[in-house]
């Protein structure tokens, strides 16, 4: 059998790998990005001169002929199911007997007067560094820079050209920086972070415009508060979205992504789609439809491969964890904790942070039963075993915090401030318990 | 080296040095002047003020420079641009910076009277600006080994306080890196100068320095003075031999050979310190992991050998000179080596890799013969060669031009630990005993790898971190000096150094954590 995967993110490569592991089935693996995997979450180090770009690659590159996984460096124009063929740009095509979709995200853009001008772009590909070391080489070509959008890219984004010396204005669409993901506490002291390294953050600010010089590059930026931003580089960082727009007119059932079912099979025999552009006909969970995350890309290649194996199995993702990093503050997470804004009633919080330094974590339990939810921890690091079977086995609030010391992860001799949490919870849980017993 | 070539005429991200920084560097290289002056011969009428000034000039210089690269600055990891950088990335710098220290390690090594080194008379040049320092540690005037040790401890000194400010928010690499500055100031420079004033008939002995790392600890002239010392002599060399048979082995049991790569030891304080902006070039590849495997172990045997031929020359045929005759010597030898192979053999096989298994098997049986041969044959010499010449070629080839020349005259081309790596006996034997038997180990937090690489990128020991990490496997590897580096680089904080039990220390799996816990039971448990 003849499997194609087009897409060398870590979806289609881990599908691959995990394909060959268990068959010997021919593997191809289709890019216009890059002839190898690369890790994109590593992109930013590349600009920021901590790694070169073959340390971003996970495996040596004599490690696809040795694994029998060939390398196909085109870009795919068109599927046509009813043949079973792919058809590449520039002609040329490929059979295949099973079709991977892997082909991951594209950056969004919401209609922008201007987003298309020279010196506006996103920061997804390869082709995006490339393009970024074009337009902000340096703080003389670029004096200033203009991010829109208040996420993880965007933040990286800002850090990457901090550490080129160019100013970076942050328009922000919240009130807080990342404030429908993160809780009030926690949102408010990346705002500080982010200042604390010189970075202009506009928050309730939205984009209106970005302005042409004469020769149709971007110049400036008007924002809804009237204000223009002379700028020579806008980097878009709203989100992503699924790429596929080559699926068109092919019979592939589309929404926003590619739409699957849990076998990660999309509505014709012998396709699937895993990773971002991949969208669950019914979320699962908390989960979101499209979950545009590397761990998720991970677990939906780790899943398929079993089903073209001959071992069909529904992708059942365990429970939600998830990690970045906010310039110089590690953030983990495990299991559900909401923000204010997409909390349900029932969720409690309980929020800690350190009196100076820029650790902070975030409780979330269920108000009624005392069961935890979910654990964000911020500029301290927690080990993810210990959560998942804390999650796994139903565990309380108060049992997570009365052993929050298992769960430790830090390096060795790094101070630990498990008693003043401990205490501080105390201090909660008697706070709200009376202001219950007044209420009622 | 690939970086991405930029297509603007503009030029590339910023990599020069900030006023601050300017200034700091011409006041180290001032003091670097007084010694060039010195080293050019030009007479220098109070030797005592100047080094004063110019080892001043150099420690203030290179805390200014660290001053003005991170003061300031939020608390986190300081990679910004170093691979851009011509010193850190391959550049003429790098190559200027690697052609002057392999040079100076020639001269030293082999051509001491160029730096002023004198046998019958006062020194001059260099040597005889150290002097003062000298005399009023031991009481002697300096020799090359005097000026290279004070140099080597104020470099372990000045960058340890860089290295310390770099990682400040990290209180591993802060202890850490104060061991080692304490264990380079007093154990390798300031109590062995001191001992030679208190008693100038004890052999010069930095104690933390084990055999094998100290080929020469048990060669006849050193031998001799122990025993003759009377009391502290004798407990100087049994502390020797413990240190190698029984201290070396509990501690790297409980702590894996970090206690001693980069806790205590003078190579690895250098590689840590000054070293530190070379790290990243060390070769991750799997071919160089081959060959490091290989080399090392090379060296290992051959110290062996060495030793064994040398103690074996002296011994008498009986017990009369000293307490081991040679053939007792040799069983012994004999039996140790067997006792160590057979335990590997019978508890530790299936952890050894086909190529190692071969090796071990391989080395065994050259060692086994070449004593048997001794027996069955009435050669004087054991090992077929003359002790002498293979005492010769070892302190040549792995003393002088393995540890020094290239070992740290090329850390700019090929980062910091080639020595330590492919090149110390001691590290081969700690290493056998991580790998095999010891509590140490780095964990990788369940999923949350996202292989972007910086572990890997910043083990100077040339280990591929990511390829354990993103498979959520444990890294259990006898080269690992447990530096802490790939943790502390760590964007996501997926790995740790912990000492655990051995059960389930070695974890290899196939699906991480995160996904279907029936799918993660079922491939890990089939693969």
């Amino acid at each position: 059998m003849h499997i194609a995967i087009i897409g060398n993110g870590i979806s289609g490569v881990t599908a691959a790998r995990h394909i060959r592991k268990n068959s010997d089935h021919e593997i191809t693996l289709i890019s216009a990005e890059t002839d190898h995997f690369f890790s994109r979450t590593a992109l930013m180090y590349i600009y920021m001169g901590h790694l070169t770009y073959e340390q971003t690659k996970p495996y040596e590159n004599h490690f696809w002929k040795k694994n029998r996984i060939g390398l196909k460096n085109a870009r795919v124009s068109r599927v046509v199911p009813d043949k079973k063929t792919l058809e590449f740009e520039g002609g040329g095509s490929l059979s295949y007997d099973a079709l991977i979709i892997a082909t991951g995200s594209q950056p969004n853009k919401f209609g922008w007067p201007g987003q298309d001008l020279d010196g506006v772009q996103g920061l997804y590909s390869k082709q995006d560094l490339d393009a970024l070391e074009e337009n902000a080489p340096n703080n003389k070509v670029c004096k200033r820079a203009v991010i829109v959008g208040g996420g993880l890219i965007g933040i990286e984004l800002a850090e990457m050209l901090t550490t080129r010396d160019i100013p970076v204005t942050f328009l922000v669409r919240e009130s807080s920086f990342w404030n429908g993901v993160l809780p009030a506490g926690e949102s408010a002291m990346i705002n500080e972070h982010i200042r604390e390294h010189h970075i202009d953050l506009h928050l309730s600010t939205n984009l209106t415009e970005i302005l042409a010089d004469e020769n149709g590059r971007a110049r400036a930026v008007v924002t809804d508060k009237g204000e223009t931003i002379e700028c020579d580089l806008v980097g878009l960082t709203a989100g992503v979205r699924p790429n596929i727009g080559f699926l068109e007119g092919s019979g592939i059932e589309t929404d926003k992504g590619v739409l699957v079912n849990r076998f990660l099979e999309t509505n014709l025999p012998d396709i699937y789609a895993i990773g971002d552009c991949a969208q669950q006909r019914e979320a699962i969970g908390n989960r979101r439809a499209v979950e545009a995350v590397w761990y998720t890309g991970r677990m939906m290649g780790e899943t398929v491969a079993q089903t073209l194996c001959g071992n069909r199995r529904q992708y059942n993702p365990g429970h939600w964890f998830n990690s970045a990093k906010f310039l110089d503050i590690e953030y983990q997470t495990y299991g559900w904790v909401f923000s204010e804004r997409n909390k349900s009633e029932e969720e409690a919080h309980f929020h800690w942070r350190h009196p100076s330094e820029k650790i902070c974590l975030t409780m979330a339990y269920d108000k009624a039963s005392g069961k935890f939810l979910g654990l964000n921890n911020f500029g301290m690091r927690l080990r993810h075993e210990t959560f998942d079977a804390w999650l796994s086995a139903g565990a309380s609030a108060e049992t997570v915090m009365a052993n929050l010391p298992q769960a430790h992860f830090d390096p060795e001799f790094y101070r630990t401030y498990y008693p003043e949490i401990q205490k501080a919870f105390q201090q909660h849980l008697s706070k709200h318990t009376a202001q219950e017993l007044t209420q009622n | 080296m690939n970086t991405t070539a930029s297509l603007s005429l503009a030029g590339g991200p910023p990599k020069a040095l900030n006023t601050s920084q300017r200034l700091a560097v011409l006041l180290g290289f001032c003091g670097l002047f007084i010694f060039a002056l010195a080293l050019f011969g030009i007479d220098i009428p109070n030797p005592a003020v100047w080094l004063t000034a110019s080892l001043t000039l150099i420690f203030i210089g290179t805390l200014w420079f660290s001053a003005a690269a991170y003061k300031g600055l939020p608390k986190g990891i300081k990679n910004n641009g170093v691979l851009f950088k011509s010193i850190s990335g391959r550049g003429i710098w790098a190559w200027g910076l690697g052609i002057v220290l392999t040079g100076f390690y020639i001269v030293l090594y082999f051509y001491p009277e160029y730096l002023g080194l004198v046998s019958d008379g006062p020194n001059r040049g260099l040597i005889a600006l150290f002097d003062p320092l000298s005399r009023a540690l031991s009481g002697n005037p300096a020799s090359q080994w005097f000026v290279y040790g004070s140099l080597y401890t104020l470099a372990i000194l000045a960058f340890g306080a860089k290295f310390i400010w770099k990682y400040r928010h990290n209180r591993y690499e802060i202890i850490r890196t104060c061991s080692v500055m304490f264990f380079q100031l007093c154990f390798a420079f300031l109590i062995p100068e001191i001992m030679a004033r208190l008693n100038g008939d004890l052999p010069y002995y930095d104690l933390k320095n084990v055999w094998p790392l100290n080929y020469y600890n048990f060669e006849r002239y050193r031998i001799n003075a122990f025993i003759e010392n009377g009391n502290l002599g004798l407990a100087m060399l049994i502390f020797g031999i413990l240190s190698i048979l029984v201290i070396t082995p509990i501690l790297t049991y409980f702590y894996g050979k970090r206690w001693y790569c980069s806790w205590v030891c003078g190579c690895g304080a250098l590689a840590e310190t000054a070293g530190d902006s070379f790290r990243q070039l060390s070769d991750k590849s799997k071919f160089a992991w081959k060959v490091e495997r290989w080399v090392v172990h090379s060296v290992l045997v051959f110290v062996v050998l060495m030793t064994t031929a040398v103690i074996y020359s002296y011994l008498g045929p009986d017990n009369s000179k000293y307490w081991l005759s040679k053939s007792q010597f040799l069983l012994g030898v004999a039996g140790l080596l067997t006792l160590v192979f057979a335990w590997i053999m019978i508890y530790r096989r299936e952890q050894l890799k086909k190529d190692a298994r071969y090796g071990a098997i391989g080395y065994m049986v050259i060692i086994m013969g070449l004593i048997a041969f001794h027996f069955l044959s009435d050669s004087g010499h054991v090992f077929l060669f003359k002790s002498e010449s293979l005492r010769k070629s070892y302190s040549f080839l792995i003393g002088s031009v393995f540890s020094g020349v290239i070992g740290t005259g090329f850390y700019p081309i090929f980062g910091s630990r080639v020595w330590c790596r492919f090149g110390c006996p001691m590290a081969a034997i700690m290493g056998l005993q991580q790998r095999l038997f010891s509590r140490f180990r780095i964990t990788t937090n369940g999923g949350q790898c996202i292989s972007c690489g910086n572990c890997s990128a910043y083990c100077e020991m040339g280990i591929d971190v990511r390829a354990y990490a993103q498979k959520g496997e444990n890294i259990v590897r006898a080269s690992c000096v447990g530096c802490g580096i790939c943790s502390a680089v760590c964007p996501r904080g997926v790995l740790r150094l912990e000492n655990g039990p051995l059960e389930g220390r070695i974890n290899p799996t196939e699906v991480l954590l995160g996904n279907d816990v029936d799918l993660m039971e079922y491939v890990n448990k089939s693969s």
